[in-house]
């Protein structure tokens, strides 16, 4: 239904609805207490203007009646805020087997990177029905994916993933607009989603794939002298690389971190800041060396390489809905550097 | 329909003297006179010239924000110049009109008087403020004429660290410079509201609107030295190169924004609350009642000044933080939500019963009803947090804080304006145009801002100039650009018939409302220094039931006319 209303914006994902069904909730109640106030307002003016002869009754006010204006109010607010939470922990939740999409945002172009190895700049081509999860940097500035068809929106962070995932229910072109200003080209920085039928789908995908992402991030992997520490046996100055994605990490300060996507980038470029448990610190920075298409690459990689397919699926779940434990605890306000 | 406001029994003697007695605008003459006056009054003066003169620069790059939305394409400026369109708007209308208007203008004029004192605590500090003020504004205008800066008001960083070529350290400067003015405001309304109040008058018997101006004044007084700092900061990292912000040096962009909001929603109730105050004295006085609930609302202002701090990051949801703090903020959000929503239940509760007059002031004062009320509301939109993550950084949230800035608090300044205008300059105002301009700015601003809630739910995003991808947005925009237009208009008149009325109006009566509170009890225009004797405060405020029944035997002696 609402889909044909012009001043609607089409509804085209699963959470979508959700975002839609709280915003008529609260249309309706923030009417009902607009409509309350306006009549109020109204009438008392109407029927209370000066009378030549009718004094105005001096009244001082009422504490029970405040309160019970306070408190009724704000226990509308809670409903509202409860709800409103539920949505949010649905849209900052990515399912465990979404499938991935690498994003780079950079003044003033967004390019994707499919984990099949497909690339695009400023469209998304997706099936509607499958959980699509975006795992998203910049090279730049601080963007932000926004896809209204989708009621969805993140921010996209130079120096760290952020992620958003969707599902899109209707085939169909919908708007990409970057949503954070961005510079002189923030409002050409806009594209196009296209969701469509899992068949249509294959065939677009078929066509002028370079191979699966990981097996570029293999190639770079060797290429860049990784393997020369990360060995598969226990020889290597580095530790082992696989089955690492998605397991509790031993550092060497005690604290027990999750490696999930942002884990990895960072070790990767700033390899001192979380020091591992048993090992040298001698594995250098690739901070510079690598692009941030690079660094997707050789992360698709190591979680490819990770013990069971289960596992990885549970990391990034973990990663994305609240952070793991005392993770959430360092870094909860000012880093924030979980992926989101 | 003209309802006389009924005057005291006995005729006011002090109508239309034939000779003009001294006050604070005839005591001296020349320009030394008043720049370097330590009346506070007439640095009241000072500042509304100032601040108009921001309002129409910051008014005037608005117009030609909305003549580029008319179209889709980017046809009639170019990007860079209409990001620094929006940009200078943002910084004019925020740090040079909207913080200092109501306090740094009325405030100015109005705390002293109200509380019974001679002058601020601190007179030459209050100068001083002046010309900070002007300093910074001087050096915004050299920016702005220079270059400009392209960030928005927001300066979100890396892009203002080590992206834009504009010209951020000088604009970050004049704000900066701008901040102490405000930083020196509030701290001498502080001290005056603590140390000047004239005998009898208890902190339970402040007017509403001395009850605002103090939480503002805390709120300038804790929240802008943050932002002081904050801009050091991002010129420290555009200059030297230092890793605050931008990753690539080591630095957290998130930092930024914590540091930003920190400040900036403390901001908004900066704008917001002394505009209450001066609703709720028009809202007394028109309606002849004490206020209901006087306590709730005094300490409904404190409680919004303290809540105020702890909801900052709201601004934040989709930004990158963790998932709980979200839920904090979301929950803080609504608590001071609360507050707000108990000024207008009390202000409406008000009227019930009252005698109600429809004077300009009056009108101005429900379009603040209407307009913060709606503002309000669709703040509960903006902090639950799924709706936020699809409208932050829409049309949705720009139509937001409009209606509560421009709707409520604007609304607000110009209801004081045209409520102490008699006091302030002797004259009264054409009364039909001044209600005719209410009414022009209603209608003009629920045109220009409405259609923006409905772009922004629809997807809209802000700070776009060029919307040739979703040419669909374009019928709302021409509304919103229409509505720009006749908002103008109604912004304009007040200014026209004030200065008509300087030279033209008719001499005001020292208390043309019969209006409780000691700013009229003394003549209009006041004497320098405000009182002829020092007042004493027997009753308690808004004490109207005694000032309509001459019959309760007229208590005070103030309604004597001064004669020199
Ligand atoms: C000079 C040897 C060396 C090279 C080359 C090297 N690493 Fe490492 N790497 C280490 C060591 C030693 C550690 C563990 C100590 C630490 O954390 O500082 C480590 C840790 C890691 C970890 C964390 C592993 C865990 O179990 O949590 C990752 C991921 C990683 N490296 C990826 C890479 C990638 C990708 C490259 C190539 C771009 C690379 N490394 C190159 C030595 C190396
Ligand atoms: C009544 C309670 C209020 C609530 C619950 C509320 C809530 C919010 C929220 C959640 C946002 C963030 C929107 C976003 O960017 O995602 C917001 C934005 C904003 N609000 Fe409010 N608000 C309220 C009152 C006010 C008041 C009184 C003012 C100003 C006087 C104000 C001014 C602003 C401004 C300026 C922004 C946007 C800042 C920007 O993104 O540039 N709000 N409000
Ligand atoms: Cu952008
Ligand atoms: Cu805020």
């Amino acid at each position: 239904m609402l889909n044909n209303f012009p001043l609607w914006p089409v509804q085209a994902s699963t959470i979508a609805r959700s975002v839609d069904a709280l915003y008529i909730f609260l249309l309706i109640v923030t009417g009902m207490m607009t409509l309350l106030i306006f009549i109020c307002l109204v009438y008392f003016a109407a029927r209370f203007r000066y009378r030549p002869g009718v004094p105005a009754v001096q009244i001082d006010g009422s504490h029970a009646l405040e309160i019970t204006w306070s408190t009724i109010p704000f226990l509308i607010f809670m409903v509202i805020f409860a709800w409103g939470a539920l949505v949010y922990f649905k849209e900052r939740t990515p399912p465990a087997d979404a499938t991935e999409v690498y994003v780079v945002a950079k003044q003033w172009m967004w390019k994707i990177e499919h984990a099949e190895g497909q690339r695009e700049i400023n469209q998304l081509h997706v099936p509607v029905g499958r959980d699509v999860k975006m795992i998203m940097t910049s090279q730049d500035v601080i963007h932000s994916f926004y896809i209204p068809a989708f009621r969805i929106k993140q921010d996209v962070l130079p120096g760290r993933y952020t992620v958003e995932w969707f599902r899109a229910t209707k085939p169909g072109t919908y708007h990409l607009f970057c949503a954070e200003y961005c510079g002189t080209q923030h409002s050409g920085m806009v594209g196009d989603i296209v969701v469509m039928e899992p068949a249509q789908y294959e065939t677009w995908m078929n066509g002028g794939s370079t191979g699966p992402l990981s097996a570029t991030g293999e190639k770079i992997f060797a290429e860049l002298g990784c393997s020369t520490c990360h060995r598969t046996d226990i020889q290597g100055r580095g530790p082992n690389l696989h089955g690492v994605f998605g397991k509790p990490v031993q550092l060497e300060d005690g604290r027990t971190v999750t490696a999930d996507e942002n884990y990895l980038r960072e070790c990767i470029l700033d390899p001192g800041a979380k020091r591992l448990k048993g090992f040298q610190p001698i594995m250098p920075t690739f901070q510079g060396l690598v692009t941030e298409e690079q660094v997707n690459a050789l992360v698709a990689y190591i979680k490819s390489i990770a013990a069971a397919k289960g596992e990885a699926a549970k990391a990034s779940a973990s990663a994305a809905a609240p952070p793991a434990q005392e993770n959430a605890q360092t870094n909860a306000l000012a880093n924030g550097s979980q992926v989101q | 329909m003209p309802n006389p406001i009924p005057q005291p029994a006995m005729p006011q003697p002090a109508i239309a003297p034939p000779v003009e007695r001294e006050n604070y605008l005839n005591a001296k003459y020349g320009v030394w006179s008043w720049l370097l006056t330590t009346d506070h009054k007439r640095i009241a003066l000072l500042y509304l010239l100032s601040i108009t003169f921001f309002f129409f620069i910051g008014g005037f790059f608005a117009l030609l924000i909305r003549l580029e939305l008319l179209t889709p394409a980017g046809d009639l400026v170019q990007a860079d110049t209409y990001n620094k369109l929006f940009t200078m708007h943002g910084m004019v209308m925020v740090f040079f009109f909207l913080i200092p208007s109501i306090p740094a203008v009325l405030g100015n004029f109005l705390v002293p008087m109200m509380i019974g004192a001679k002058d601020l605590a601190f007179p030459r500090i209050n100068l001083l403020s002046w010309y900070l003020y002007i300093i910074g504004g001087v050096m915004m205008l050299h920016c702005m004429l220079t270059g400009g800066v392209d960030t928005g008001w927001t300066f979100y960083a890396p892009f203002s660290t080590n992206f834009t070529n504009t010209k951020i350290v000088e604009a970050g400067l004049a704000i900066f410079v701008a901040g102490f003015s405000s930083i020196l405001t509030g701290l001498n309304f502080v001290v005056t509201i603590h140390r000047m109040r004239a005998p009898g008058m208890t902190w339970s018997r402040l007017p509403l609107f001395i009850w605002a101006h103090y939480a503002t004044s805390i709120i300038q007084l804790l929240g802008t030295p943050v932002v002081a700092v904050t801009i050091v900061l991002v010129a420290a990292e555009r200059a030297l190169h230092l890793g605050i912000f931008d990753p690539k040096l080591g630095g957290d962009p998130l930092l930024f924004q914590h540091l930003f909001w920190f400040y900036s929603h403390p901001a908004v109730y900066i704008m917001i609350l002394p505009s209450m105050g001066v609703v709720t004295e028009i809202i007394a006085c028109f309606s002849r009642k004490r206020i209901f609930g006087y306590s709730f609302v005094a300490f409904s202002s404190i409680a919004i000044a303290v809540f105020g701090f702890l909801v900052w990051a709201h601004h934040m949801f989709v930004a990158g933080m963790s998932v709980y703090a979200a839920l904090v903020f979301s929950l803080l959000s609504y608590a001071v939500a609360v507050p707000s929503a108990i000024k207008v239940f009390n202000w409406t509760a008000t009227l019930y019963k009252g005698s109600i007059h429809y004077d300009a002031p009056m009108l101005y004062a429900f379009g603040f009803l209407g307009l913060f009320t709606i503002g309000g509301l669709t703040g509960l939109f903006l902090s639950a947090l799924g709706i936020n993550v699809h409208v932050t950084d829409t049309y949705f949230v720009v139509a937001h804080f409009h209606y509560i800035m421009v709707g409520g608090a604007v609304m607000g300044y110009l209801g004081g304006m045209h409520f102490w205008w008699p006091k302030i300059s002797g004259k009264l105002y054409p009364e039909g145009w001044a209600r005719l301009a209410a009414l022009i700015v209603f209608i003009g601003f629920n045109l220009t801002f409405f259609p923006q809630f409905l772009l922004g739910y629809m997807g809209m995003p802000r700070r776009y100039y060029d919307y040739s991808h979703m040419p669909e947005f374009q019928i709302l925009n021409v509304l919103s650009t229409a509505g720009a237009t006749v908002l103008g208009v109604g912004y304009l008149l007040p200014m026209v018939y004030f200065l008509w009325s300087m030279r033209y109006g008719k001499p005001a009566p020292d208390n043309p409302w019969n209006a409780a509170g000691l700013e009229w009890k003394t003549p209009s225009p006041p004497p320098t220094f405000n009182f002829d004797e020092e007042p004493v405060v027997t009753w308690e405020a808004y004490n109207y039931d005694e000032l309509d029944s001459p019959d309760k035997g007229a208590p005070h002696k103030e309604e004597v006319p001064v004669a020199r």
